[in-house]
Formats: structure tokens, C-alpha cells, sequence
């Protein structure tokens, strides 16, 4: 089991490395960061062109700057920006802004995606089941950038009707607000609900399906029948032998959605205006700047590596066949 | 989002029609070939029906839609600005005097083509190699499984996003192309998992016997055999790659101007969301909708030439025991 995991985490850290250098290589060979300062007006001195080449390690080749960043990530430096500002001092604020959102809104979206699909599996072709099916078909059509934008519509009505600004889609705090800590946690909440809900939503509709046509073909299968006929009552035998069988499939669902959602959340960030990485992301390729987009892969890549890691113990704890071996 | 779709069954179910199994016997007299069972299933599904014209008639408007209209897209009203619609103006005009329609029509052509050429080239690609991959195994096959594992880790919108900056200024040709080498992984994947059991099976060994060379028998033997997969695919990856631009172009990482798409008319105006709500809610509208009649055709496919999938018996079994009630 420990081999196992082991094992698994080895190929993980393979993966994301190689994903960071490839990002890293392709941004250093597409992004052109003199192009954009020599466009800037007024022109900046050629010296100074020649002194930003040289902090950017312009000289050497791509892979030797990628060791030479890579070096200084081991240590915790993850170089500058193109504006000269340390990426390390920013890091620690925006990986705390994203987790925040993410963690919540993937909690819920694995517990009410969960609790929808078994629901629906259960009382199948039932009235709740097609409701549940045709809301998670039109969400699942809906991309990210217009349920986000539609959200902030809805509030903004919904304010409107109450007349005072309840659900705020600004940001993660009100600035220079004032107040105790008790008021600063419900500021914060009154900005963390819509961008929570824009990912949430999605990420319900999209286990619910998955957790619905688990959990059908486990409701057909022989040990169910067998745990109500040596006497549990149906709520026990579908709570210990159906979900738990039912689950397994979607753990490796589980992980990779998180890392699909790291991207997905560059777009809730945008449009409720949190700075955190998937904000960065954008304004790293807008900028052309490699060591920002090369920072965020690298947190993409370990969010993944985390998740899948955790997908394989999660396989392990729910599947008795895994541990054994 | 677009794996989702195979799992299980779905709101097509609440439109089908009930009673009667699904391979319904064919007219007295008249020869049932498979064309003619696909296609009388796929007419069974109403939803998917419905999904089918939708496209259709999107595909036209998209195309016939700005001939109707007196507006080009290049018009600008200077007696209509930020115009909610009205009988001049149907989908009302932007803050310069532009014909909203002209624009969404405009956009709606350009993420109409490329969502088509995508999905045609991503498909025939994973054919291609999926298929060579199983047939051949070697290098060819683990290399591609390791490219898929390294997209889960760097998915493709980062990897696009990465590279935006060399084809600005392009022709929207190479985002097509961008779009489509990222896209024909998974369909790989699962191709070549069929291969692998479709060159056991014996028709295939016959032509290997008798001397057919491989290039033949994947043409003739392998690739056809997948028919029903490589259509249902390419119809879902049309949703895929139109969602997969309109990600990109939102944060202008796509369809560059003086293209428009509707990805790049919803960044653009998302900021008006809350305001001038018109402005956004007609692209976004029609990306919904599209996306959504597509996600329902491409299911009716899937279960109009996939007999054995598992919605289709859970429907026919639940029909016999309603029969049997």
C-alpha cells in the first residue's frame, strides 16, 4: 500500500515537472518582453533594454534559464516580474485567494453532486430526477464566463430589489473596510457567495451525472440484493454497500476535476475581479511575462499532482482490493 | 465536460417516446438496414430532434441572418446608442452605434466554422493515430498515452493561452489548428482501446492473412467498425471546441480583431453585463443554446447507434416491466 502510493506520487512529480518545463519552454520561446518594453512610449534607453535582457537571463538558452529559475524555486524564490517586483512576496496572498474560493466551491460541488446524483439514481424517471437531469444539462452547457456573468446579473436584481447591496461581485473584501472581526467575516462571505456559486453549480451538475449512473449500475448488482436479504434495511444497504461501491469510479473524477478547475477558476476570478492565480495567469500572458505563467503552471500542476495523490488514497480507503495488493 | 455525455442516460429520456422496445420491427415489406434503424431511433428522441434543428437552424441564420438584416456588422447608428431592442435594432446597438444582431451573427458565423473544422480534424486525427497506436502497439502507443496523462496535468487552454502571443496578428486558420492538435487526445485513447480488440476479432485476421497490408485493414476494417464512436465524438467535440474558443477569446488568447466570435463579443461585453444586460445576454444566449442542442444530438446519436448502451437497456427493460405490470 505505502509502495503503492509511493509509487504513484513519484509519477506525479515527473509529470508536473515536465508540464512546468514545457510551459516554461513555451512561454520563453513565444513571449517577447523587450518587443513589448521597446513599444512602450517613450522608448526606453538602450542601455536600460540591455540591463532588462540581462535580468531576464535573455543570453543563455531557454533550458539553462529553466534550471536557473528552477533553482531558485527549491529555494522559495520564484524569480521577478517583468516590472521587477518579486514573485514570492505575491504568491502566498494569491494561492490563499484561490484556494479559498476553490476548496469551497469543490467541496460543495462534491457534496451536493454527490447527494443529487444518488438522490436521482434512487428515485430514477422520477419528477426530482429529470429536474435534476435537465438543470445539470443546461448548466453543463453553460460555460464558466457566461453562468459567472449571469450570476452577477441575478444579484444585481436581487439588490436592486431589496434595495441594499447584500450579494457584492467585487472583489474579495471590501477595501478599507472597518469593523470587527465578526463584520469583516461577513463582508467577506457577501463577496464570497457568487464566485462560490459559479463554481459550485458547474462542478455539481457535472458529478451528479456521474455519480447517478455509478450508483444505477450498483443499485442492479447482486451484493445489494444479497446485504437486504441478510436482514439490513435498504437505507443501510445503499448507505455502506451501494455508495461507498458507488464512489470509487469517482475519485479519479474528483482529482482531475480539481486540476480542471484551477483553469475554469481563471475565469471566476476574472469576472468577480479576486486577485488570485487564475487572475495572475492572464495578466502573466498579457504581460509576456514567463516567470508568472511558469509559476502558476507549477501551481496548476502541483494542485493536480495533490489531488490525483489523493484520489489513489482515496481509492485505497474505499477499495480493500487496492490495499491488499 | 464533454465525457459526461457518456455516462449513463439523460434528459432524452423524458422526451422519448414510451412503449415499445427499441428496435421496433421494420414495415411489412421493406428491407431494415442499419441506416434506416439509426435513423428511425434518432427520429424516437425528441429532444435530440429538437437539439437537430436548433443547429441547423443556426448554421443558417448564422449565415443567411446578416443578408436579412439592413445593418452590417461595420454599420454604426449615430441615432442609436446603447439601445435596448427595439424594431430598428432587434438585439439593440453598443455604446459606438453598432448593430448588435450584425455583431452576434457575425460572431456566430466565426465559432460556428471553427467548432465544425475543429471537430472534423481532431476526430480524423484520433482515428488516425488511436488506431495505428492499437494496431502497431510499440512506440507509437505509449507515447500517446503519455501525451494524454501530460494534458491532464497542463491542459490545453493553458497551453493555447501560452502560446496566443505568436499567433496574434495570424490568420484564425492556426487557432483552428491550436484547437484541434489539443483536442484529438482522449478520442485517441479510447480509439485505440477498440482497435485493440477489434484486430482479434476475425474478419480482421482474415484480411491480415490474406495479405492485406495494415494501412488497408485500418482503413477498411478498423476505422469503419468505430463509425458510431467517431460520430458521436466529432458531433460532441463541435460543443467542445466552440466552448474551448470562446474561453480562449474571452480573454482575447483566441479569435483576434478584427475576427469576431462569440467569445470575444462576450468578453468584450461582460463588463456591461449588469447595465446594458442585452449586450451580453445575446451572444452568451446563443453559445447556451448551441452548445445545448448539440450535447442533446450528440446523446440521441449515441443512443440511436449504440444499442447496447446502457441507457437503452435500462429504457427497454423498465418498458418490459412496465408491460409486465
Amino acid at each position: 500500500m505505502a509502495g503503492f502510493l509511493l509509487r504513484r506520487l513519484v509519477n506525479y512529480v515527473v509529470l508536473a515537472l515536465v508540464a512546468t518545463f514545457l510551459a516554461f519552454t513555451l512561454a520563453s520561446a513565444t513571449f517577447d518582453p523587450i518587443g513589448v518594453l521597446q513599444q512602450r512610449n517613450p522608448p526606453p534607453p538602450a542601455a536600460s533594454i540591455e540591463a532588462k535582457k540581462r535580468d531576464l537571463h535573455l543570453d543563455q538558452p531557454i533550458p539553462q534559464r529553466f534550471v536557473t529559475w528552477m533553482g531558485g524555486v527549491v529555494q522559495g524564490d520564484f524569480g521577478r516580474t517583468i516590472t521587477d517586483r518579486p514573485i514570492t512576496d505575491e504568491l502566498g496572498r494569491r494561492i490563499g485567494v484561490s484556494l479559498r474560493l476553490f476548496l469551497l466551491g469543490i467541496t460543495l460541488g462534491i457534496l451536493f453532486g454527490v447527494l443529487i446524483g444518488v438522490v436521482s439514481a434512487i428515485r430514477q424517471y422520477k419528477f426530482s430526477d429529470y429536474f435534476a437531469t435537465l438543470f445539470s444539462f443546461i448548466l453543463l452547457s453553460t460555460p464558466v464566463l457566461v453562468l459567472g456573468n449571469l450570476l452577477k446579473i441575478g444579484a444585481q436584481s436581487i439588490n436592486d430589489s431589496i434595495g441594499s447591496n447584500v450579494l457584492i461581485f467585487v472583489g474579495e473584501t471590501t477595501p478599507g473596510f472597518q469593523g470587527n472581526w465578526f463584520e469583516h467575516l461577513g463582508d467577506r462571505l457577501q463577496h464570497l457567495i457568487l464566485p462560490t456559486l459559479a463554481i459550485a453549480l458547474g462542478q455539481i451538475a457535472y458529478y451528479s451525472r456521474y455519480q447517478r449512473s455509478s450508483m444505477l449500475d450498483v443499485l442492479g448488482s447482486d451484493f445489494l440484493r444479497t446485504a437486504q436479504a441478510k436482514g439490513l434495511t435498504r437505507r443501510r444497504a445503499l448507505m455502506k454497500h451501494g455508495l461507498r461501491t458507488a464512489l470509487i469510479p469517482m475519485a479519479t473524477l474528483f482529482a482531475f476535476g480539481f486540476g480542471l478547475l484551477v483553469v475554469g477558476g481563471t475565469f471566476t476570478e476574472r469576472i468577480f475581479t479576486w486577485y488570485g492565480m487564475g487572475d495572475w495567469l492572464v495578466t502573466g500572458i498579457s504581460a509576456q511575462d514567463t516567470n508568472i505563467t511558469a509559476t502558476v503552471t507549477l501551481f496548476v500542476a502541483v494542485c493536480v499532482l495533490l489531488s490525483g495523490w489523493l484520489a489513489d488514497v482515496l481509492y485505497a480507503a474505499l477499495d480493500p482490493r487496492i490495499r491488499v495488493n | 465536460m464533454t465525457v459526461i455525455l457518456n455516462e449513463g442516460d439523460s434528459a432524452g429520456t423524458a422526451g422519448a417516446a414510451p412503449g415499445g422496445p427499441v428496435d421496433a420491427a421494420p414495415e411489412p415489406g421493406k428491407a431494415m438496414t442499419r441506416g434506416r434503424l439509426v435513423f428511425i431511433r434518432f427520429l424516437r428522441n425528441k429532444l435530440a430532434l429538437v437539439g437537430l434543428v436548433i443547429i441547423v437552424a443556426m448554421y443558417l441564420l448564422a449565415f443567411l441572418g446578416p443578408l436579412l438584416s439592413q445593418w452590417s456588422y461595420e454599420d454604426r447608428d449615430y441615432a442609436a446608442f446603447l439601445q435596448p431592442p427595439y424594431a430598428d435594432h432587434i438585439f439593440g446597438t453598443d455604446n459606438i452605434g453598432t448593430d448588435m444582431f450584425a455583431q452576434v451573427m457575425r460572431g456566430l458565423q466565426k465559432s460556428l466554422i471553427i467548432g465544425l473544422l475543429v471537430a472534423l480534424i481532431s476526430t480524423t486525427v484520433a482515428a488516425i493515430v488511436g488506431a495505428t497506436a492499437g494496431y502497431f502497439l510499440g512506440v507509437a502507443d505509449k507515447a500517446l498515452m503519455w501525451v494524454v496523462d501530460l494534458l491532464l496535468v497542463l491542459p490545453s487552454f493553458l497551453i493555447i493561452a501560452i502560446l496566443s502571443p505568436w499567433f496574434r496578428g495570424k490568420s484564425w486558420w492556426l487557432l483552428v489548428l491550436m484547437l484541434a492538435a489539443f483536442q484529438w487526445m482522449i478520442t485517441a485513447r479510447i480509439v485505440r482501446g477498440m482497435t485493440l480488440t477489434l484486430k482479434e476479432r476475425e474478419f480482421v485476421k482474415a484480411a491480415r492473412f490474406m495479405g492485406q497490408p495494415a494501412r488497408t485493414i485500418i482503413a477498411k476494417h478498423i476505422v469503419p467498425n468505430m463509425a458510431s464512436l467517431l460520430i458521436i465524438d466529432a458531433t460532441i467535440n463541435v460543443a467542445a471546441a466552440v466552448l474551448a474558443e470562446t474561453g480562449l477569446s474571452y480573454f482575447g488568447f483566441g479569435v483576434q480583431s478584427p475576427d469576431v466570435s462569440l467569445g470575444t463579443l462576450i468578453g468584450n461585453y461582460a463588463q456591461s453585463a449588469t447595465t446594458f444586460p442585452w449586450l451580453f445576454l445575446f451572444p452568451a444566449g446563443f453559445l447556451v443554446v448551441f452548445v445545448l442542442a448539440v450535447n442533446w444530438v450528440g446523446d440521441g446519436l449515441r443512443d440511436a447507434l449504440d444499442p447496447t448502451s446502457t441507457r437503452v437497456r435500462r429504457k427497454e427493460k423498465k418498458d418490459t416491466e412496465e408491460k409486465a405490470a
